[in-house]
């Protein structure tokens, strides 16, 4: 069952999907991470990935932004199979795609101006006055004007990940990715990046994947929600439909109830005593 | 006591060999990575534009911010050489050999060699420590994310300044090396100057010239190979990531880079003497 089928009830019409991903199995070393995910977004809709720690959700992201190979499954985005894609139709790919990275993953060695400004330097021909000119509109939409010339080792959590945002925007991508936006931050930043996110998207209607944990966040910027769980899609619909879904793991989650696992008396003395003879 | 024995002996033995053989493995995949890196990025030498700025900026760090250690290696080299081989030369009464001995000394051996483990200890473990500080905060995958080669942006720079570099710091090494010999020689120990700077002319030929000018690059090139590697490959080879991973790689690239400067070394010599 596809992703858009299973989040299809409720979620209007699916439109045409921008990424669809078949059956995808991934491991890490004898690990299973993700167990025969299939998933899709819209094209213009905003889609969150949630789920706890180690549900499977950055692996996920990853794959998505073909950093990390797949043990099975197909993943197409934008048109492009990234599994059989060469490297010049990934970097053709990557060229329309934005990431904001959980800790902006700026480069250290530069001003905060130019780490927005490298994907214009290396990917068009623009001369430096209008490059300029583009890199300080893209820090004034995120509230950065006056920025310019400080260090990312000068920077507080939230500058950062706006600035990883700015740079993720500056090429004007038709597809965003987020890596936990809110997390490490104060509820205020958190909020305005939220608020940020739906300017972003009024402004240029791009298609957003978030990856996430942060509950609030997460149902105030959605339009649709993917819940993983151990790495396989529990629940796919809108905020409403996950509020109303009645998947006890999904209902744990957004009433915050700790997980009941059952506790194996034998396996928990073995772990405790791991290397005591 | 005895079964006890017994019967741990077949797993101590057993446990041996896997520990050799994990070695083993371990050390074939991480020559095999080198390998590829090394070949990975000297491929981007043919890519359009090049980027010459960054290869700049790199020659600055590796090789005008490391002048004071190279001038102060150099010249203490110089000087204990210039005494050692004045204590020898002495007992045979050739005192005017000091000055193409310590030339020869330097410019085919030493120079070299003390450039390369100044640049070690300093550019060296700077790289290492930014490429894996650049990995641990998902710099590389960002850059991998903006379709930006990070062969050709981050490490082709590095590697191309290493190799322009490290011989220019050598020739640094060399002429400031002879000029502590001269001190130690002429100064001190009241050898000619006439013999110090004439045998050195009359002495030295192009062909040491050479080796020590082949050494310094292929130096360059390795020392810079296995630092860049070593912090690039930080999330495969290291079993920790954050600042722990980063030590850990640090430390093995410096250790490793300067065995293989030195292996380097040898093989070169053997082919060229």
């Amino acid at each position: 069952m596809s992703a858009v089928e299973a989040g299809g009830e409720g979620a209007g019409a699916p439109s045409q999907a921008i990424i669809q991903v078949t059956d995808l199995v991934t491991h890490y070393g004898d690990r299973q991470i993700l167990k025969s995910v299939d998933f899709s977004v819209n094209r213009g809709e905003i889609m969150v990935v949630m789920g706890g720690s180690g549900s499977g959700k950055s692996t996920l992201l990853r794959h998505l932004l073909a950093l990390e190979k797949a043990t099975s499954g197909r993943i197409v985005v934008d048109g492009v199979d990234i599994g059989s894609a060469s490297r010049k139709q990934l970097t053709e790919l990557r060229k329309g795609i934005g990431v904001a990275f959980q800790g902006g993953a700026l480069l250290s060695s530069m001003s905060v101006a130019d780490n927005v400004k490298l994907p214009l330097r290396q990917h068009t021909r623009l001369n430096e006055d209008t490059i300029d000119i583009m890199a300080r509109l893209k820090l004034e939409l995120m509230n950065l004007s006056g920025c310019e010339d400080l260090m990312p080792a000068e920077l507080s959590g939230g500058m950062l990940k706006r600035t990883g945002l700015a740079r993720a925007v500056v090429m004007d991508p038709k597809l965003l990715f987020f890596d936990e936006p809110s997390a490490g931050l104060d509820p205020v930043t958190s909020v305005e990046l939220d608020d940020l996110i739906l300017k972003l998207r009024e402004a240029v209607n791009i298609t957003m994947v978030v990856v996430t944990h942060e509950l609030e966040s997460a149902f105030k910027i959605a339009d649709r929600i993917t819940v993983l769980f151990d790495g396989e899609i529990a629940k796919v619909g809108t905020p409403e439909e996950i509020r109303a879904c009645d998947d006890e793991r999904v209902q744990n989650m957004i009433n915050r109830r700790p997980r009941k696992d059952p506790v194996d008396a034998n396996k928990y003395l073995n772990r405790l005593t791991a290397g005591a003879r | 006591m005895a079964n006890d024995q017994s019967l741990e002996s077949p797993g101590v033995v057993v446990g041996t060999v896997c520990a050799i053989g994990r070695s083993a493995i371990n050390a074939v995949q991480q020559a095999g990575r080198l390998a590829m890196f090394f070949v990975t990025t000297l491929s981007r030498l043919f890519y359009w534009p090049f980027p010459f700025a960054e290869v700049i900026k790199q020659i600055h760090f590796i090789g005008a911010k490391s002048m004071p250690v190279i001038i102060m290696a150099g010249l203490f080299t110089g000087m204990v050489v210039a005494l050692q081989f004045y204590d020898a030369l002495i007992r045979f009464g050739s005192v005017d050999l000091l000055g193409s001995v310590v030339a020869l000394a330097l410019i085919r051996e030493l120079g070299p060699v003390m450039a390369a483990l100044m640049i070690i200890a300093r550019a060296g473990s700077a790289t290492c420590s930014e490429i894996a500080i650049m990995r641990n905060e998902q710099q590389f995958d960002a850059l991998d994310c903006m379709a930006i080669d990070v062969y050709r942006y981050v490490m082709l720079p590095r590697l191309v300044a290493a190799i322009i570099a490290v011989p220019l710091l050598t020739a640094v090494v060399d002429v400031v090396g002879i000029g502590g010999g001269y001190i130690v020689g002429v100064l001190i120990q009241d050898v000619s100057y006439g013999a110090y700077i004439g045998g050195m002319v009359d002495t030295v030929q192009w062909n040491d010239v050479r080796m020590g000018l082949i050494k310094s690059v292929l130096f360059g090139a390795v020392i810079f190979c296995v630092v860049l590697a070593k912090g690039f490959y930080l999330h495969i080879e290291q079993p920790v990531s954050g600042a722990e991973g980063v030590g850990r790689a640090t430390t093995e690239a410096v250790v490793l880079s300067a065995i293989l400067m030195l292996f380097t070394d040898y093989v070169v010599s053997a082919f060229l003497l």
